[in-house]
């Protein structure tokens, strides 16, 4: 071994710097986000699973429509009409966006730029 | 080139076809690991075999003046004679690839005449290759963090600047594709370049391109669901895997691709992680006429062994071969039996008495 007094502290900070994520986790993956249901209402406009993956893409296509294109016509599906809109659509039934969208967002390191427009809702406690 | 477009295309083929028969957990959950054991296990094997080998000499690239006498101007960063002027050269080597930038190109024009030019775009696309392959995997660590600390968010943020669609287009994939893409066509574009270009020049850049594509689809085509996705990879990072339902295919082809890179890594080119580090043409001062430098592999028993010792060992055998001495045999005791014997003997006396004489 030559030169051991650089080669070794170098290796040592590389291998801690890879492994620094099982380090700063401390072997506890934390809680799982839990975004709180609506009351009483079981459908939304796609499957939950669709919604899941690709809830941005409605919410964005929503947005081209509307304010582009100026079509505010609801979506209608199995005779429920819903509007097309974040703060009279999607939070009609989701009430609460600490609850619902930020549990998500705040797990993955999300930040929607929804809220540069649009108002956070009111707390209401 | 062609076997190393086929293996990538073949992992990606075995990766697809494994989540599709339900092999998730073999691919989310072992794979994982046995990769990331190779990656440290081979980095650290590599890196301490090289720490074996000794480096009698320094053999420093002198691209600038070295030290010389002090009206002489010394090229500190590219000639340095000093340790901390070494650590400057290695700081601008790792973060400027400044080798690189040195890179020059000869061409022939009519005349014919040869011209040497600066040839920046390897060092260019290169440092934004690895600079960009550098944010994408801090990016990746909102993945392996809970709770994802504010920096991660905030390379997230800038990185995502311009807001392009939903979710936000990340610059640095747009770069970085450019970059693979460069430094794939500069290999099969430039003759003398593909000529030497090898199955393992071709395969971790199709490697990192097929990682970089799926990655990008997952994220921009086929949405997959990413708090399923952190779950598998929290699980990982803290010894509890788990397979979350619902995770598609493209997540394990691009999972599985970086555990072959991983494993891959330290058996490869790629290894010039560490070895930048330890390439004896960059981190050496240039202070061979300052500092004795003694063959590490020498034998402390085998002392010197100087003229001076040698001519005292063989003296006698020098003196019968008519070998000239520095010094001479000492007086034979006997002058009589030889006239031959007196005659050498004369002279020198001569020439002791004439010495002082001539001084005088």
């Amino acid at each position: 071994m030559y030169d051991g007094k650089l080669i070794i502290p170098g290796l040592l900070i590389f291998l801690v710097l890879m492994i620094s994520p099982i380090l700063f986790n401390g072997l506890d993956a934390g809680p799982v986000p839990k975004p709180e249901k609506p009351v009483g209402v079981t459908k939304c406009v796609k499957s939950a699973q669709y919604m899941r993956t690709s809830h941005m893409k409605v919410l964005d296509d929503w947005r081209d429509e509307t304010l582009r294109d100026g079509d505010r016509t609801p979506v209608e599906i199995d005779g429920v009409k819903y509007e097309k809109s974040l703060m009279n659509g999607c939070l009609k039934c989701h009430t609460d966006k600490k609850k619902f969208c930020d549990e998500c967002h705040v797990y993955t390191s999300v930040k929607p730029y929804c809220w540069d427009c649009h108002y956070v809702p009111k707390e209401t406690f | 080139m062609k076997h190393a477009i086929l293996a990538v295309i073949v992992l990606i083929g075995v990766a697809w076809l494994g989540s599709l028969v339900g092999l998730d957990p073999v691919f989310g959950m072992v794979f994982p690991y046995v990769a990331l054991a190779i990656f440290l296990g081979g980095f650290t094997y590599r890196i301490l075999n090289w720490a074996k080998s000794p480096v009698p000499f320094r053999i420093p690239t002198t691209s600038g003046q070295g030290k010389s006498l002090d009206w002489v101007k010394q090229d500190k960063l590219d000639c340095p004679a000093t340790f901390w002027q070494t650590v400057g050269r290695m700081l601008l080597e790792v973060f400027a690839f400044r080798s690189l930038f040195k890179n020059t190109k000869a061409e022939i024009h009519d005349g014919p005449k040869l011209v040497y030019g600066s040839s920046k775009w390897l060092w260019l696309f290169g440092l934004a290759f690895h600079y960009t392959f550098l944010i994408i995997v801090l990016r990746h660590l909102r993945l392996f963090l809970n709770p994802v600390p504010g920096i991660i968010g905030q390379i997230e943020f800038f990185d995502g600047l311009f807001q392009v669609g939903v979710p936000v287009l990340y610059q640095t994939d747009i770069i970085f594709v450019g970059a693979v893409t460069y430094l794939f066509l500069r290999r099969v574009l430039i003759p003398q370049v593909k000529y030497i270009s090898f199955a393992a020049d071709y395969f971790p850049l199709f490697l990192i391109f097929g990682i970089a594509v799926t990655g990008i689809l997952m994220r921009y085509i086929f949405r997959v669901d990413v708090v399923s996705i952190k779950q598998l990879t929290m699980g990982l990072a803290t010894f509890s895997p788990s397979i979350p339902a619902n995770i598609g295919s493209i997540f394990y082809i691009h999972l599985f691709l970086v555990c072959v890179l991983l494993a891959y890594f330290p058996f490869s080119k790629l290894m010039h992680l560490g070895g930048v580090f330890l390439s004896p043409t960059r981190n050496l001062a240039n202070n061979n006429r300052m500092v004795r430098h003694v063959n590490p592999w020498n034998d402390p028993s085998i002392k010197p062994h100087s003229y001076a010792d040698y001519e005292d060992e063989f003296r006698q055998f020098m003196a019968d071969a008519d070998i000239p001495l520095e010094k001479e045999l000492p007086p034979e005791p006997e002058p009589e039996p030889e006239p031959a014997a007196e005659e050498t003997e004369k002279p020198a006396a001569d020439a002791a008495a004439e010495t002082p004489a001539e001084k005088e």
